[in-house]
């Protein structure tokens, strides 16, 4: 390669970088802000872990990437310098391992103790509200199924011998928590919440792992075959939100979204109280 | 005059034998507590949502009607019909219109032509699930798409569903022979042209299940019968 070329690609690689940024910069600015409108409580906190470790790292990205650019530019390949071998050195190698090291455990203590996100942790995976507005979450190939608890606050006991066409969730109606469950079979639900009330999000799957997520409330919870996960929440702002799978789960798993409402407390019992209880379904 | 008396005679021969066939009509009634109505809300697709004007739709899987009698409910000869028939040149209808099919529950023929419509202007398909005839799932992504279809054995119900949207749902009887009936908004059925003899006569309703009974008509006769449906388990 003559000296020309290699000053050229060194060239290169600066001019990409500078594009890559502004490109990235431009797609921000024509379409506003990566993450969509915030509606959760504890949102706020993930929000400011997410900008702080995105600063610090984005800073760190643009001088390491520019000096790698600058320099390939700078020491190009050239006919008058020779290259020469450099012996490994245990000294430069453990340094140059102790400090991003340091530095990644300086950035999870700083989102953890500074920024709350152990707090915020503990409390999300600590105990529930104890009144917290219950909604169950099923997922299948390809859809959700929802159940809320009726005015018993108590969800029925639930059978996968008794899962049928007609009852998708195996609801035993003969167990009275059951009778007044209200269940909406795969892709025929909504999930309405109530507004500054905790909500629980009990979290099953019928076949694979799915996940649902919530990108305004800045909820993801995987659903695992055989197991209750859970994820609570308190929702902020009204309005319709989109709930959509984030596990890969199949062909249709583009299909897996679920309206999502949040309404006054009111609002939500009024509507929960129009629709069908499961003694009403399955008989 | 031999065309006329020969013509005279025809005439007379078929009146003869349309008087001789009988008619079973009646009510299915419905006894107990009618569960809720279901509502259903199309949310999870815009365009649904936006030809309802954004309200629920009554599901239809189980209506009972404001006389206390019971809509949808297949009512057809399940035994004692002789003899072949032919099924009808004209085909039966399957709109799907406001992400709904109409009619919910309907009766076939074995070799009759099921015209398959897609009256809303967007993606639909209908997935047919029988058990003795072949499945079949059609997709119709535009708006006045006809597809026809076929069956070919006798079959009570064939349910239709649109995997696009899980609420829709529909049934099909599929019968060797014209004898059946859907009832009504009344609760209304009736069966025509019944030849004199002894029938088991069937009520299929999706939720409730089956109910049989037998009738024996004479020619010409005007058979009243009812079905009386209850609800199972309610405690």
């Amino acid at each position: 390669m003559s000296e020309k070329q290699s000053k050229f690609h060194g060239g290169l690689l600066i001019f990409f970088f500078l594009v890559g940024i502004i490109a990235t910069l431009w797609i921000v600015i024509r379409n506003g802000w990566w993450l969509p409108e915030l509606a959760s409580e504890h949102g706020a906190v993930i929000d400011r872990i997410f900008i702080t470790i995105l600063v610090i790292s984005g800073i760190l990205f643009i001088l390491s990437e520019f000096a790698l650019s600058f320099f390939v530019f700078k020491y190009a390949g050239s006919s008058e310098r020779k290259a020469f071998y450099l012996p490994g050195n245990t000294r430069k190698e453990i340094l140059w391992s102790i400090i991003p090291g340091t530095l990644v455990v300086v950035l999870l203590e700083v989102s953890a103790e500074f920024l709350g996100g152990a707090s915020l942790w503990g409390k999300l995976h600590g105990e529930v509200p104890k009144d917290a507005f219950l909604v169950e979450i099923t997922g299948e190939q390809f859809a959700w199924n929802l159940r809320y608890p009726g005015p018993d606050g108590k969800f029925g006991r639930t059978d996968p011998k008794l899962i049928s066409p007609d009852n998708p969730l195996g609801i035993d109606i003969s167990d009275e928590n059951a009778e007044d469950d209200i269940v909406f079979p795969a892709g025929q639900g909504i999930m309405y919440l109530p507004l500054d009330k905790p909500v629980v999000m009990l979290i099953r799957s019928k076949d694979v792992l799915h996940s649902p997520f919530l990108p305004n409330f800045r909820v993801k919870q995987d659903a695992v075959p055989g197991m209750t996960t859970r994820a609570w929440f308190v929702p902020k702002k009204a309005g319709e939100y989109e709930l959509a799978c984030a596990e890969l789960c199949g062909l249709g798993h583009y299909r897996m979204k679920l309206p999502v409402i949040v309404a006054p407390e009111e609002e939500v019992k009024e509507w929960l109280s129009q629709q069908t209880p499961a003694v009403d379904l399955y008989y | 005059m031999k065309k006329l008396i020969s013509f005279g005679l025809a005439i007379l021969l078929t009146t003869f034998s349309f008087s001789q066939n009988a008619t079973v009509k009646g009510v299915v009634k419905f006894v107990g507590e009618a569960p809720k109505p279901r509502l259903i809300s199309m949310k999870a697709d815009r365009q649904c949502d936006a030809i309802h004007g954004g309200k629920s739709v009554t599901a239809e899987d189980f209506v009972v009607n404001p006389n206390g009698t019971l809509k949808w409910v297949f009512v057809y000869v399940k035994e004692g019909v002789k003899g072949k028939y032919n099924p009808p040149s004209e085909p039966v209808v399957l709109d799907q219109q406001g992400c709904w099919y109409h009619p919910r529950v309907f009766g076939i023929m074995v070799g009759q032509k099921l015209e398959i419509r897609n009256s809303d202007p967007l993606l639909h398909n209908v997935h047919a699930t029988p058990k003795k005839n072949k499945p079949f799932n059609i997709g119709q992504p535009v708006k006045g798409m006809k597809t026809y279809q076929t069956f070919s054995t006798p079959e009570v119900m064939v349910p239709f569903k649109c995997d696009v949207h899980p609420w829709m749902s529909a049934y099909a009887g599929v019968l060797d022979h014209p004898f059946f009936s859907v009832s009504n908004d009344k609760g209304e059925f009736e069966i025509k042209n019944l030849p004199p003899g002894t029938y088991t006569i069937e009520a299929w309703h999706e939720k409730l299940g089956t109910l049989t009974q037998t009738v024996t008509v004479k020619p010409g006769e005007t058979k009243q019968i009812e079905f009386t449906f209850e609800r199972k388990g309610k405690k």
